[in-house]
């Protein structure tokens, strides 16, 4: 299979020093008809690694191909080729769902005839016919990302890009953004999406690349990514004078080394026993006279794969603050 | 050109779609014209000419003015709805989004003029001039209002907020219909003040419709000023000007935008 994206050592710096690398040396490349997954935190550099790819933003140095034509020397032939769904629906809220698929339907130079029967065949896919004559702000929150979605595939792009297609859907919503991605990706489109859960590039993609600051810190599959984190994790917050002794506790239970979260007097462990080790830990604690503030098992979240990957959490303050400071936002 | 005609339509869809808009567009200039009417317009002296006669031009400048807000605030919420960034992910002219905007605003301003000119027949607005010198009149007024609106193609793409882009808009555009011969004449004004407000392109304007409207052109200004003179080709510099200045930072600006 080809190579349908190829990002090779994107460079983006915002600010009057440069103070703000959005994008660090990043690389990726996403196989024709593949999903490929960036994870990263808010600030990790993801949106304007899509803006880059979709030819909105110029970054300062590397190169881009997408369906081998050169993003920088020729971007108005890479649109004819991509869609683009971006964070927020990005429709026009006052004009109804098919008014929105007409107008970009025509930007896309389809014939009046044509641009209709578009509009029509897509309202029937993402089950919004019933709402096509509504304005977009009577349309719940999933609605919105589904015509947003179909806006970006009136041509039936090579390749389609979506930037957290579902952060700010309530758990139905996002359900059924899943099922309508899964859909496409039978049809044999290039996608590469950007999320900042686990769960989520679990479910639509075939490759995980994990960034942090601008470079790609970590890629393979779900599993192997999982491996890395190591399954279901234990975390116990308790009183900061405890910290130390509950370390040292569930070390000797787990076996392994636990990390500290001292800002919010929390414990994170590896918990390959699971409910077993959650038992025995309860027990432990309880003989030595602590009662913890919250106990909980958790699954990998993206935070564990930070923690596992860089040994830090997430730390989506850091870039957002002074990226706010120089008014560019995380963009 | 095709491109932009799409987004004018668009434009133009939403005034049917949410008609509160373009009603409350026409409202205020409506207003206007009746507040300066009855409630100022009685305490303005102007000997030998009806007050009328010499507002309406006046508030016919200060609406088409007020394009650079319809404008700036258009794009200003495209922007923070990530319209903007969607546009200009498609194969379209990098001047089709902006083009489109101008000349959705500038048929807005067709709808504007033509119920703003009824009021002012039924308060007693009578154009002494011909019916090709008044039509003269008005295309200069569209045009003006055109040349406006690419200012607010700048503002709007550069301040990315639509709260922003209203505050800024007013904090310039309303001293600037104000300190004029708008609505009251410039020689009431301290000295240095009337050579600003001579100056403006708003007066000049001002000035030249009620040229071409069959009346004196300034009343009470300092009449040997060049702009006092002739104000219709100075204001035809400024229209120049401010296209010249204006379309193409604004296509500039538009290739390179990014939303906060």
């Amino acid at each position: 299979m080809s190579a349908s994206i190829i990002a090779e050592n994107l460079v983006k710096t915002y600010g009057t020093n440069n103070e703000v690398r959005a994008l660090d040396g990043l690389s990726l490349t996403v196989k024709e008809g593949t999903v490929l997954s960036l994870l990263g935190p808010n600030g990790s550099g993801k949106t304007t690694t899509v803006r880059v790819l979709s030819t909105l933003l110029r970054p300062d140095s590397g190169r881009a191909t997408v369906a081998g034509i050169d993003v920088l020397k020729n971007p108005q032939q890479v649109r004819e080729i991509i869609g683009l769904s971006g964070q927020y629906a990005a429709v026009d809220e006052t004009l109804t769902g098919w008014d929105n698929l007409i107008m970009f339907g025509r930007l896309y130079h389809l014939s009046s005839r044509g641009a209709k029967a578009r509009a029509d065949e897509l309202l029937e896919k993402f089950s919004l016919t019933d709402a096509a004559k509504r304005p977009i702000k009577t349309y719940s929150g999933g609605m919105r990302r589904r015509l947003d979605l179909a806006a970006s595939l009136i041509v039936k792009p090579k390749v389609l890009f979506l930037d957290e297609p579902t952060t700010g859907l309530d758990p139905r919503g996002r359900q059924e953004m899943w099922e309508v991605i899964n859909e496409l990706v039978k049809g044999g489109v290039t996608l590469l999406l950007t999320t900042q859960y686990l769960e989520e590039a679990d479910q639509l993609a075939d490759e995980i690349v994990v960034i942090d600051r601008g470079h790609v810190i970590a890629k393979g599959t779900s599993d192997s990514l999982k491996k890395d984190v190591g399954g279901e994790r234990l975390e116990i917050s308790v009183p900061i004078e405890q910290l130390g002794e509950v370390r040292r506790i569930v070390e000797r239970i787990t076996q392994s080394s636990a990390s500290e979260d001292v800002g919010v007097h929390k414990i994170s462990v590896a918990a390959p026993g699971g409910t077993a080790t959650l038992i025995e830990t309860l027990r432990e604690l309880d003989t030595a006279g602590i009662h913890p503030l919250d106990i909980a098992l958790k699954r990998p979240s993206l935070d564990d794969v930070f923690l596992a990957l860089t040994g830090h959490i997430a730390e989506e303050d850091v870039e957002t603050s002074s990226a706010a400071k120089t008014k560019r936002g995380k963009r | 050109m095709k491109d932009a005609l799409v987004i004018t339509k668009r434009q133009l869809l939403q005034l049917f779609r949410v008609p509160e808009v373009l009603i409350f567009s026409t409202i205020q200039p409506v207003m206007f014209v009746l507040l300066f009417r009855y409630v100022f317009g009685g305490a303005i002296n102007t000997p030998g000419v009806d007050y009328v006669q010499l507002l309406m031009p006046g508030i016919f400048v200060q609406t088409v003015a007020f394009t650079v807000a319809g404008t700036a605030l258009g794009l200003a919420e495209d922007m923070q709805k990530g319209l903007i960034d969607r546009f200009r992910s498609l194969p379209i002219a990098r001047s089709a989004v902006v083009v489109g905007r101008t000349l959705g605003d500038a048929t807005l301003n067709v709808v504007v003029l033509v119920v703003m000119a009824i009021t002012g027949l039924l308060v007693g607005w009578r154009p002494s001039s011909s019916g090709l010198e008044i039509l003269a009149g008005f295309i200069f007024l569209l045009v003006f209002g055109y040349a406006m609106s690419w200012m607010g193609v700048l503002v709007g793409l550069s301040v990315r907020d639509s709260r922003v882009a209203n505050s800024v808009v007013f904090l310039f555009v309303f001293p600037m219909t104000f300190l004029s011969n708008a609505f009251a004449p410039t020689t009431g004004m301290p000295r240095p003040l009337q050579y600003v407000a001579e100056w403006n392109p708003v007066s000049t304007m001002v000035a030249g419709v009620r040229d071409l409207f069959g009346l004196e052109p300034m009343f009470g200004a300092t009449a040997n000023s060049f702009p006092s003179q002739n104000p219709l080709l100075m204001s035809m510099i400024y229209i120049a000007l401010l296209m010249a200045i204006f379309i193409p930072l604004s296509v500039r600006k538009y290739k390179n935008v990014a939303p906060k």
